[in-house]
């Protein structure tokens, strides 16, 4: 028995031997596993992540990093038990090197420990849950999105720039939402008449509306993404609530994919965002015009981080040579890997949540009888972190 | 929390619960009169929707939209019970469950393969901005349209069933199936009938409520269960039941989502407050239920003899 068990204990350390000795060969491809949601009433925002990522790889030739790149997209269908198992077939059967895409913050947090415990690096495209900011920050999670408190406390600032007394806010019950609304009072000065949070994935918001019209706030602000936000807006602007109280809004709920089914009522209103379509610098002009010839759309901010996030991997594997054997390696080169954002300056807190401008937008004519998001040039917030990097243990 | 803010409540609690009381309405018809536990009942709520969300973008307009699916609807319902529920009569409650049951998966992958995952449907143009009932108070003129249609819709029931020959053959099933039958009444084809009205029925909620939360596939689960909630609570074959049980629901789940969420504002922070007050109010509805049941076993206006 016990020479049984000392052979296979021998056997082990030969193989692990023979495995270490063999030298560090580059990969001949980059697979990437893309989860994301492509269905439902917010599947716009994973449609566009998922095509921004996509149009990136095309224009590199097919490649990330010189390397022939495979990406593996499939839905989660806005459920995190589907997610979870989807992360789990790229990472073990699929053996990917990246996994990316996921849009809401619940469904990313439930899938994210089937990529780390096999050492996944995940590049998000969207979701950055504060907790993950700060004292569950994870050497394999890196955000090339924004830090999900920041576009509210631009939206905040804003508000308190323009002098504004009294705001009714409102979130899904969420970490995203949660995130959002905490983010907004962080930075607005003013008084808060109302906090509510709904069920997320709700769409009627009846009895929601008749409590802010009973409030009579000077402001509402809504963090809404995808189908909650298109059905607020109109049934607020459905109830006459539009008429008194200013809507002000984050970008997620004020981009293409609201202001195409919403309509006229968008107009006028103000936004933040870290992107917006306007961006002079070649590299967002270059996204831009392509997005437009390859979809026949305007691309959202969802759609531009999809983008960075295939030339944040392009960049890196680039600097890698195409060795994705070593995490520790991939790692380092991610976090200094140089790339043209669209949104232009972008670096890498120690937290690996980016530093960056942003800025306010408001929804102008678009010169051909649609509507589009228009930026201000000076940022609202300038190089502007996160309120949880010192709570990060990484330095 | 002013006279405006309850009566806008109440208003909606209302258009909600006559939502309810459409799909409630079939379903306690073919509960009623066929003895069938129709789990698929939520399911033809969703193709209702579906094809209507389907028609109006190709005919571009809502109204046609939405009375062709009604129609199509009718004809898929009477299609499907003629097909495949007929054989279900004969057999018990646990079947009718099994075989119901696998028609929902059926239907929400079928519909998923034709039309895709989801459609959308706006509401007409000429709706979508508020009609001013009282000076204060706004209310959107779509949510007045739905609230007309169902009032509508309940009179128009309530003239065809106490008033119509076919009601009374409707009344005399519900009430005794099988001496009804050996009266001589054409069961079959009355089967067929109670079930195409009750599809149409569905699709209308399905093509009204389509504008306000979304047309797609999976949206009849949720609704379900609350409108076979709404048939216990009223009684079953009752359409008097069905509707008192439904705005009672409605009622209830409505303002005591509202209600309850003020109070607990009061001593919890506003995330548990907001959860927990419709968690609340979802448990004040199946709480009703249970008194009544209690109280008056049959429902509130028991029809079997």
């Amino acid at each position: 028995m016990l020479i049984d068990l000392l052979m296979k204990q021998a056997a082990l350390v030969a193989a692990a031997a023979a495995v270490a000795a063999t030298p560090a060969l580059a990969a001949d491809r980059v697979k990437v596993g893309f989860v994301s949601t492509l269905s439902g009433p917010s599947s716009a925002l994973g449609v566009d992540i998922r095509d921004g990522f996509q149009l990136a790889v095309k224009l590199n030739g097919g490649k990330l990093g010189g390397l022939p790149a495979e990406v593996i997209v499939s839905d989660d269908q806005f459920k995190p038990d589907v997610a979870r198992q989807l992360f789990e077939k790229n990472v073990k059967r699929d053996k990917v090197d990246f996994m990316t895409g996921v849009v809401f913050s619940n469904i990313m947090l439930a899938a994210l420990p089937e990529a780390f415990d096999h050492k996944v690096i995940y590049i998000s495209a969207n979701a950055a849950p504060s907790p993950m900011a700060g004292k569950d920050c994870n050497p394999l999670f890196f955000a090339v999105s924004w830090p999900n408190d920041a576009y509210h406390e631009a939206a905040g600032e804003f508000a308190n720039q323009r002098g504004w007394k009294s705001v009714y806010l409102l979130a899904p019950n969420y970490q995203a939402g949660k995130d959002s609304l905490a983010g907004f009072k962080r930075t607005f000065k003013g008084q808060v008449l109302g906090e509510n949070y709904t069920k997320l994935g709700q769409l009627d918001y009846a009895a929601e509306l008749a409590e802010i019209r009973a409030a009579k706030p000077q402001v509402m602000y809504i963090f809404l993404p995808g189908g909650m936000g298109i059905n607020f807006i109109k049934q607020f602007v459905g109830a006459g609530l539009g008429k008194d109280i200013t809507l002000l809004l984050p970008g997620f709920s004020a981009d293409q994919d609201v202001i195409n089914p919403v309509g006229t009522p968008m107009a006028g209103l103000f936004n933040t965002a870290h992107w917006s379509p306007d961006f002079t610098n070649p590299a967002n002009q270059k996204f831009v015009a392509e997005f437009q010839k390859e979809y026949k759309r305007v691309p959202t901010l969802y759609a531009s981080q999809g983008y960075d996030a295939a030339q944040l991997i392009n960049a890196a594997v680039r600097d890698l040579k195409g060795k994705l054997d070593d995490v520790e390696a991939t790692r380092k080169a991610l976090k200094s890997a140089k790339f043209d954002s669209v949104r232009g300056a972008f670096r890498f807190n120690t937290n690996q949540y980016p530093i960056q401008n942003y800025y306010v937008r408001t929804v102008g004519s678009d010169g051909k009888g649609g509507l589009i998001n228009k930026s201000f040039n000076e940022p609202i917030l300038k190089d502007h972190g996160d309120a949880y990097v010192q709570q990060c243990p990484m330095k | 929390m002013t006279g405006i803010f309850v009566l806008e409540q109440v208003l909606n609690g209302l258009q909600f619960g006559l939502m309810l009381f459409l799909l409630a309405a079939g379903l306690t018809l073919i509960f009623g009169v066929m003895d069938m536990i129709n789990l698929a009942h939520g399911s033809l709520y969703m193709v209702g929707a579906f094809l209507c969300a389907w028609l109006a973008s190709k005919t571009g307009s809502f109204v046609y939209g939405v009375l062709g699916g009604v129609v199509l609807t009718a004809v898929f319902g009477a299609v499907l019970e003629v097909s495949l529920l007929r054989s279900l009569y004969a057999r018990d409650h646990l079947s009718q469950v099994l075989a119901t049951f696998a028609l929902i998966l059926i239907l929400n992958d079928g519909v998923k393969m034709i039309f895709g995952a989801d459609l959308p449907l706006a509401a007409p143009a000429a709706l979508d901005g508020p009609v001013e009932l009282l000076p204060g108070l706004m209310y959107p003129a779509y949510r007045l349209l739905i609230l007309a249609v169902g009032f509508g819709l309940a009179l128009l029931l309530y003239v065809l069933v106490q008033k119509t020959r076919l009601g009374a053959l409707v009344r005399a099933g519900a009430s005794n199936r099988t001496m009804s039958s050996a009266m001589g009444i054409n069961v079959a084809r009355l089967f067929t009938g109670v079930f195409a009205i009750g599809a149409a029925l569905c699709a209308v909620a399905g093509g009204l409520l389509g504008p306000l939360l979304a047309v797609q596939v999976g949206m009849g689960e949720n609704i379900l269960i609350l409108a076979f909630v709404i048939v216990v609570i009223g009684g079953i074959g009752s359409i008097r039941g069905a509707l008192i049980g439904a705005i009672l629901v409605g009622a209830i789940d409505t303002l005591g989502r509202t209600l309850l969420q003020h109070m607990f504002r009061e001593f919890l922070p506003p995330q548990w407050a907001s959860a927990a007050g419709p968690a609340f109010a979802s448990i004040a509805v199946y709480v009703f239920m249970a008194v009544v049941l209690v109280l008056k076993p049959q429902g509130l206006f028991p029809v079997r003899s």
